[in-house]
């Protein structure tokens, strides 16, 4: 079989080269992207064991408790991992990393003087069911000061990494929240068309909110999908 | 009963999600172990493990910015085929084989800020393909991820017949071509990634 992909869509993203997002100036790729026929390579993907993925690695409010639960409020961040065909894309690797309820990252490298929490990592994991949903339990991050511009300040995001069913549709992204006043000042939402903005803002959802417990917000994701169905013994 | 996804204002603007950088954080969500956090990581810099058949190999580099200053929160994925040219198609494959195909490694935890994959040597895919390894590359900057392909400057013969990388410009071809050199039993090829300059690395539409 030979599988095609779909067009990479580059209207889709935002550009290399964003000024407001200083970083990119000296990182983006200046010269034209050069055509290339997808070959074996971009079409295989990652194989995943059961071992890729522990037990705890989807609830972000347990897989790092010390010595008590984490700090903050508790979320359940749910959605499916579609194709651009409206295909689920089933048993798909998802990771996510965030910052915790004060705006603090655990990576050595942040400097903001925001509180650590020895409870909470911020690091998860799942895979997609046969539906292609997934579903992590954490801590709503805060917002946190960066230094791209003055009083620049990142909205309250979650990074997500997917790899989809080839190589050539990996993604990785950012999950906004609702109604965040610091949208329209953030260069890496403003990075993206305007149109496609919507796409990177969480629905909040009393569906998926957990009565008593935790409040529930959903973000569907669609990957760059094949032109063609593969074969279901693939 | 609805369904979480009909209910989604955001669904009903469907369509591919932007790509979004993947930060200078990334490390204890994508690479934990490697730089010292208390979670694990489904990737590493272990593409194959030593009983896997075929030439061993290390490929290694740096990522460069526009300045030509090596980047430190540049992460870097590659996969390949196997020495026969076969890509896994099941974990049992990676199991009997030894063979992962896949590797991820950030950038900030050598002393000389490299990417470093312990591999085999690739076989051809299929008539009129070189042995290449397939490249991602992330980074604080870089707002949607880039693809690029690994050449090896040993299989002059097999990349003069390469379509993709004859589809390169002449004159930017030496970019795609990792440059061996033996340093005690296992040969090492070195491919530096210049995100900017005169040396851009070509990067590809796929």
């Amino acid at each position: 079989m030979t599988t095609t992909l779909s067009p990479r869509g580059w209207e889709n993203h935002p550009p290399y080269v964003y000024p407001g997002y200083k970083s990119t100036v000296k990182r983006g790729p200046t010269k034209p992207l050069v055509p290339l026929k997808a070959a074996p390579g971009e079409i295989a993907q990652p194989v995943y064991g059961h071992d890729a993925v522990g037990e705890l690695d989807h609830d972000l409010t347990r897989n790092a408790r010390r010595n008590g639960e984490p700090i903050g409020e508790r979320m359940v961040l749910t959605g499916q991992v579609l194709d651009d065909r409206r295909r689920p894309v089933a048993n798909t690797l998802v990771e996510l990393w965030q910052a915790n309820a004060c705006g603090r990252y655990v990576h050595k490298a942040d400097q903001h003087d925001a509180p650590l929490d020895p409870n909470f990592l911020g690091a998860g994991r799942c895979m997609t069911d046969s539906e292609g949903r997934y579903r992590f339990l954490t801590i709503k991050p805060g917002a946190y000061p960066w230094g791209n511009h003055p009083n620049a300040w990142r909205p309250q995001h979650i990074h997500l990494s997917l790899f989809g069913q080839h190589f050539a549709s990996r993604l990785v992204t950012q999950m906004y929240f609702p109604g965040d006043p610091l949208h329209q000042y953030d260069p890496m939402v403003m990075s993206a068309p305007e149109r496609l903005r919507r796409r990177l803002i969480a629905d909040f959802s009393l569906d998926v909110t957990e009565e008593g417990y935790a409040l529930g917000y959903v973000f569907d994701m669609v990957l760059r999908g094949a032109d063609e169905t593969p074969f279901e013994n693939r | 009963m609805k369904t979480p996804s009909m209910m989604s204002g955001q669904a009903a603007d469907f369509g591919p999600t932007p790509s979004q950088t993947v930060g200078p954080f990334f490390a204890y969500g994508l690479t934990a172990r490697q730089y010292g956090y208390d979670f694990g990581q489904p990737f590493d810099d272990v593409v194959a493990l030593p009983e896997a058949p075929g030439q061993h190999i290390v490929l290694e580099g740096r990522v460069l910015d526009g300045d030509g200053q090596p980047i430190m929160d540049a992460m870097v994925e590659i996969s390949q085929a196997d020495s026969a040219g076969r890509y896994p198609a099941a974990i049992a494959d990676v199991k009997a084989s030894g063979f992962r195909a896949f590797g991820r490694m950030g950038t900030g935890t050598d002393p000389e800020l490299r990417f470093r994959f312990r591999t085999v040597k690739p076989g051809a895919e299929g008539p009129g393909q070189a042995p290449h390894i397939n490249v991602i590359v992330l980074m604080r900057g870089l707002l949607l991820h880039a693809f690029t392909r690994v050449y090896f400057s040993d299989e002059a013969q097999a990349n003069a017949s390469d379509a993709a990388l004859q589809s390169v410009p002449a004159e930017r071809r030496s970019t795609l071509i990792a440059q061996r050199q033996d340093k005690g039993g296992v040969p090492v090829y070195t491919f530096d990634i210049h995100m900017q300059g005169a040396q851009e690395t070509v990067f590809f539409d796929v």
